[in-house]
Formats: C-alpha cells, structure tokens, sequence
C-alpha cells in the first residue's frame, strides 16, 4: 500500500512530461490512439490513487470505525498514511471531481451545439460553405459531421489542395477525432498536468488528418502545399488575436508532409503500454492492501469484543461480529 | 451511433461516394469565378470522371436549390447559389472572429500563425519548389498557378 497507491501519481507525472514529446514525432494514428490510452489510464490511476489515500485517512476517524466495527488502533498499527497526506488527497480529489464534472457538462453542451450546426447548414450535402471572404476551414462533428468551407478558403487553393482540404477535414469526421479531443479535454480537467498531453494530443490529429489526405490525394506534397498557402492566407487577412495557441504547429505539419513518412517504430509505444499496466497493477495492489487492512482491523476488533465477551457473557453478541464476513454475508443477499 | 442500419456495405459507401463528389463539386464552382460548365468543373475534379456523371451531379445540386444555372451554348454554366451560404456565414462570422469556447469541438485546418511560423513556413514552401525543378511536386505546383491565374488575386 505505502509505495503502490503513488505509484499511478507517479506515472502520471511521467506520462505529462513524455507522452507529449514522444507523440509529436510517431506515426500520428497509433500515437492519438497512445495519448487516449494515456490520458484514460492516468485519469483513473489519478482518481483511484487519491481515493484510496482518502480512504485510508477516512478509516482512521474513530466514528467512520465505530460504523464499520473495525479497530481505530489495529488501521493505525498498520501504518496506512498519515492523515494530512490523505486530507490533502481527499481535497485534491475534490478538486478533481469538480473539475471533471464541470469540463464534462460543458463538452457535451458544446457537441450538442455541434451537432444541432449540423443540421441548420443549408443543404444536405456533407460540405457547407459559408460565403466570406476570410480563409476558413472546419469540421463540425454531427450525426453526420460537416465540412465548413469559407468560399475565400476555396479560392486560395488549387485543384488538387480543394481536394487535400476536403479529404483532411473528412478524416476528422471519418475518424471520430472529436472524441479523441474530448477525452483528452476530460483528462486535463481531472489532472491539469495533462495540458500538454491534450495539446499534444490536438497537434496530432492534424497530423493523422494530414497523412490520410496525402494518402487520398496520393502526393504529400499537394497537402503541404494546401495547409502552407491556407495558413499564409489566413494570416494575411485576419488580425484578430490568435484563437489556437499551438505556436509552429503550421509550419511542423507542412514540414512532416515535405519529408518521408514516418518510420513506425515500436520501442516508445511498449515503453508506454507497459507504464500504463505498472499503474493498474499497482492500483489493484493498492485497493487490495487497504481491503486487507479493513478485514485486519475489523478482525482485531471483533478480538477486543470478543475478549469483553467471555469477561461478561452474552452469547449472540460475539456471532454477529465475528462471523459477520463468513456466514452472514451471503445470507444476507438473499 | 450510425444510421445505416438497413444499408449493406456497397450501397453506404456508393452513397458516400456521390456525397464525396457533391463536394467536390461545389468547393471547384465555389473555387472559380465564374459560372462553369460540366465540362470546366470535370476538368477541375480530381480522377477521371466521366462526363455525364459530373452532369447528373451538377443537376442534382441545382435540384437541391445550391446551384443557380445559366445557358451558356448549347449546356449549362453552374454558379453556387449564394443567398443561403451568406446566411449561414453571418451565424458563423460571430463564432469564428470572437473565438468563444465552442471552438473546443472544431477541428481547424489550420491555426494561427505567428510571423516566426509564417516567414519559416515560405522558406518550407520556397526552399521546396526551388532546388527540385525536374520533379512531380513542381509540375503540380504549377498546375496550381495556372488554375490560380485566371481566378485573379
């Protein structure tokens, strides 16, 4: 228990400082799809973490004890945490929650937006185009999704890069890529070290969009070309502050789709996938060792009761502590 | 989640398909500057279409209201229809210029750049086109400037 239950913390920490930078160089489809095992796993390592460090303070209160009839002083001789390590815990997971809840409510009334955009675009046609003159270029997820074109994005673009833009912005759609963001969203909600992860996690969608446009329009160069002259547009005619702060990612993109694609190499992700199993085994050894805690201390307990039993005899009093976990238990469900 | 339920594969991705060049269509008409034939939109689509697939396209468009066609000759030229698009663009301006958190579930094509990005970016594009004359990437670049050419600045 002592070592196990920081350990997801830990990995947390390591996968907020890494995962980020491993991510912006791998093949983009495996690493989206790392990021979201990522984030999911740490998200819950977090909160089961913290829920258990909680917990184990939870237990040391005499009156929580009193209700679980288990022995205040046998948890305490265990040595579980020290109660302002599990009050820290138990605010942070506070903090967690909120945070989780609130990030939440606000995801799902923005893809409820989203989708009801979708069916207000005139026509039924999988591209809209808005007629202004400002470059502009969207997926709006929906049941089904749209393309959103400005008519002035269409008329910096050549032939070909129109068909670059349109085959990008479907592999968002195709790919379900705003789930993708959404979870990583959640994930910083819960852990705010994850933002690098979920900006990391933005970049690399892009990425992926960008190879499955190359690999439809069948030249790499075509698409640098696209994301190149619309982003110069762009920055030509808006001067509104910037709305993505993901400074140089234009150019990282145009830059990855210049050069060969890229090498699909297996260490980083083994790396990975093994930091997230240590955090669920170290998890489950953690909620076991404080589950075995319990049975001890509620063991000791019904010793103590027992022991006042035999000095002052009342039979059926020591029957409903001690065989509480053998025999009444499944009794009890039917 | 989906709503193909009663669709086998070929009629989803048949239908998927036409919904693809429905959109390809439009971007080329919203992407000239002028009305265009059937025969000019073929020629701005990317593959080998055939010419009277283009033109069943082309009519089912103008069917749906998104299309305004004049004679031109002995066919059609096709312009979008605007009205609707600038509608519609005026409901987005607002989302798009004030960036409010909506944006959260958008994917952009492209993000801001700042002037670091933007002079790196033309030396990434230059640098490329510059020392490969001979190459595919060029030819096509400069397909793209012929098409470019005559939609004036």
């Amino acid at each position: 228990m002592l070592i196990s239950v920081y350990v997801p913390l830990l990995i947390t920490m390591v996968l907020a400082v890494f995962a980020p930078r491993a991510a912006r160089r791998l093949a983009p489809r495996p690493a989206a799809w790392s990021l979201a095992s990522a984030a999911l796993v740490a998200s819950l390592g977090w909160l089961g973490s913290l829920a258990l460090l909680a917990f184990a303070g939870l237990v040391q209160i005499p009156e929580v004890a009193e209700e679980g009839q288990w022995s205040v002083a046998a948890v305490r001789a265990s040595d579980p945490v020290h109660l302002t390590v599990a009050g820290a815990a138990a605010l942070t997971l506070l903090a967690s929650v909120t945070g989780l809840t609130v990030a939440a409510a606000r995801q799902l009334r923005h893809l409820r937006w989203a989708r009801r955009e979708c069916r207000l675009l005139p026509g039924d046609t999988e591209l809209a185009v808005l007629d202004m003159e400002s470059p502009e270029a969207f997926a709006l997820p929906g049941a089904p999704g749209r393309i959103v074109v400005s008519s002035g994005m269409l008329r910096c673009l050549g032939d070909r890069e129109r068909e670059a833009l349109l085959a990008h912005e479907r592999a968002h759609l195709r790919g379900r890529h705003h789930l993708f963001q959404t979870l990583w969203r959640l994930s910083a909600a819960v852990i705010p070290l994850l933002r690098p992860l979920s900006t990391a996690g933005g970049f690399v969608l892009e990425r992926w969009a960008d190879e499955e446009a190359a690999v439809r329009v069948g030249d790499r160069t075509v698409v640098a070309h696209a994301v190149g002259r619309a982003a110069l547009a762009g920055s030509a005619n808006r001067s509104r502050p910037a709305l993505a702060a993901t400074g140089g990612a234009v150019p990282q993109r145009v830059r990855a789709l210049l050069a060969p694609p890229p090498p699909r190499r297996a260490l980083p992700f083994i790396a990975g996938a093994a930091l997230l199993v240590v955090c669920c085994v170290s998890l489950a050894d953690a909620a076991t060792d404080s589950e075995e805690m319990i049975e001890t201390a509620q063991r000791a307990a019904c010793v103590t009761t027992e022991a006042r039993a035999v000095s002052a005899p009342s039979g059926p009093q020591h029957e409903v502590c001690c065989e509480h976990g053998q025999l009444d238990g499944p009794a009890q469900h039917r | 989640m989906h709503d193909r339920k009663s669709d086998e594969p070929g009629a989803t991705s048949g239908r998927r398909a036409r919904g693809e060049l429905e959109s390809g269509v439009l971007a080329a008409l919203y992407g000239a500057d002028e009305p265009q034939t059937a025969r000019q939109v073929r020629e701005r689509l990317p593959g080998d279409l055939a010419y009277t697939t283009v033109l069943t396209i082309l009519s089912r468009l103008h069917d749906k209201g998104m299309l305004v066609r004049h004679r031109a000759g002995r066919g059609y030229a096709f312009a979008p229809a605007r009205d609707e698009a600038t509608h519609t663009a005026e409901r987005m301006r607002s989302l798009l210029e004030h960036g409010t958190d909506r944006e959260a579930v958008l994917t952009r094509f492209v993000s801001e750049l700042s002037e670091q990005d933007e002079q790196l970016l033309q030396r990434l594009l230059a640098g490329h086109d510059g020392p490969h004359h001979a190459d595919r990437t060029d030819r096509t670049d400069r397909t793209d400037r012929t098409d470019r050419t005559d939609e004036g600045p």
